[in-house]
């Protein structure tokens, strides 16, 4: 079974060289941490900044340089600027070539839900309806299940949806999955953990197609 | 052309009741902190804010709420605010949530003179219900309107008499939007320069989309969620 680190690590094999990548709140962001050194890689967070770089050290922080999880970072050599409507205007005309969020639930054809549990709460969508609509490439890094031991991999969302078919890969703490017009395809298992187990833990319709490797990480 | 006006009371007049105010900002950063606190002072009620988030509860848009001068938020995200939370799930105050990007471009197009946009986020989702849906080119998207706002309030770093505005890396963010959006435009800056010592090449807003101009009195600049990394 992965921990959140595992989680990240995994999914930072999905990053390539040259890429433009937009990271989530939590586990998204974590993935920062294991890009290849060397990769020309640039983060984008939608609040307006291209290359943005790693925490600041302290005495450093400064109130004008967040992220989009209000985090302060700090800006890479070669980075840029620019307001919250450019911002999404190369989200949606896909210059952004890989999206990494989190999500509360992902039904097998690709629905995602992530903004709202009605009458408990209600945080808002942030950049996430616009992030999915428009991403070429989407992974959802999530726990396969919830606190109650509960499925969150479903045949269809309950919670009010962020997207609609638009989820391709999910990472969590037991596997690799793509989202296929057949349900939920098993790619890898987390190191440990059984088909069986992985079965237990899906509620939507899962295909699983010869042997499932063990997923490899460093 | 001068538009400097002497502080946040002068540049607030004529905020009534009931009007619909568009706030600059992401979180805390960025935000006209001096005219939300004379907003605080006037007393005016039944406001419509138009702004990213709400604030934190003792900071930015939070003290509006506080004081329950603020009727309905129109906003992407709203988490990080406990007095928010319970306003809204008691519903004493209104909200919609929208899509961010949809927040942006709906005040790009009223600033750029146009009535509506169309954008895929949300389609199939709850906040589809009740909107124009169009295809083009084998994919839907939701006709959304520009926004109409009697006042936009904007923070920038610096600012010259004309109105011009150069803003700083994140605080940037829906500023210069919400500049070009208001009916009238209210900007305060950190330094108020002499004309002709802004650079015309590095001016992120114009100044005949500002009507009054102000250096606020003071920033507190607080910082939401101070992260940092150790000297190995």
């Amino acid at each position: 079974m992965l921990d959140k680190n595992g989680i990240a690590k995994r999914i930072a094999k999905e990053v390539k060289d040259g890429m433009y990548v937009n990271l989530g709140i939590g586990i998204p962001t974590l993935v920062a941490n294991f890009i290849p050194k060397g990769f020309n890689v640039e983060l984008q967070s939608e609040n307006g900044i291209l290359g943005m770089g790693p925490f600041p050290y302290e005495g450093e922080e400064d109130p004008d340089l967040i992220n989009a999880g209000k985090q302060t970072v700090t800006l890479l050599p070669g980075a840029s600027i620019f307001d919250s409507a450019m911002s999404f205007g190369m989200i949606r005309a896909q210059k952004v070539d890989l999206t990494i969020l989190g999500a509360m639930e992902v039904s097998e054809k690709g629905d995602i839900a992530n903004w709202k549990i009605p009458g408990r709460m209600v945080k808002g969508m942030g950049g996430a309806m616009d992030l999915v609509a428009a991403a070429k490439h989407i992974i959802v890094a999530m726990q396969h299940v919830n606190k109650a031991g509960e499925s969150k991999l479903l045949p269809e969302c309950t919670l009010p949806l962020t997207g609609v078919r638009c989820v391709r890969k999910i990472v969590t703490e037991l596997a690799v999955l793509d989202i296929t017009p057949h349900g939920f395809k098993l790619l890898e298992r987390a190191p440990g953990v059984t088909v069986e187990e992985i079965k237990k833990a899906t509620a939507g319709k899962l295909v699983i197609e010869g042997e499932i490797p063990e997923m490899v990480i460093d | 052309m001068n538009k400097v006006v002497a502080n946040a009371g002068e540049a607030i007049k004529g905020i009534r009741d009931n009007m619909t105010l568009m706030v600059g900002g992401f979180g805390l950063c960025g935000i006209p902190e001096n005219c939300i606190a004379a907003l605080v002072k006037s007393g005016v009620k039944g406001i419509t804010c138009i702004s990213n988030n709400a604030g934190v509860d003792d900071f930015g848009l939070g003290l509006l709420l506080q004081t329950r001068q603020i009727r309905k938020m129109i906003s992407s995200y709203v988490g990080e605010n406990a007095e928010f939370e319970r306003q809204m799930l008691s519903g004493e105050l209104e909200v919609e949530l929208i899509p961010q990007g949809t927040l942006a471009t709906r005040c790009l197009a009223s600033g750029y003179g146009m009535p509506a946009i169309f954008t895929p986020a949300g389609v199939g989702t709850e906040i589809a219900n009740g909107k124009e849906v169009r295809n083009f080119n084998g994919k839907d998207y939701l006709m959304e309107y520009a926004f109409e706002a009697d006042f936009a309030m904007v923070k920038a770093w610096k600012g010259d008499p004309a109105g011009n505005l150069i803003y700083r890396d994140t605080a940037r963010n829906f500023n210069p939007l919400m500049a070009m959006a208001g009916k009238i435009t209210v900007a305060e800056v950190e330094e108020l320069v002499k004309p002709g010592e802004l650079d015309p090449n590095q001016v992120h807003t114009p100044g005949i989309f500002v009507h009054r101009i102000f250096r606020g009195e003071k920033y507190e600049k607080r910082i939401e969620q101070r992260t940092v990394r150790k000297h190995s």
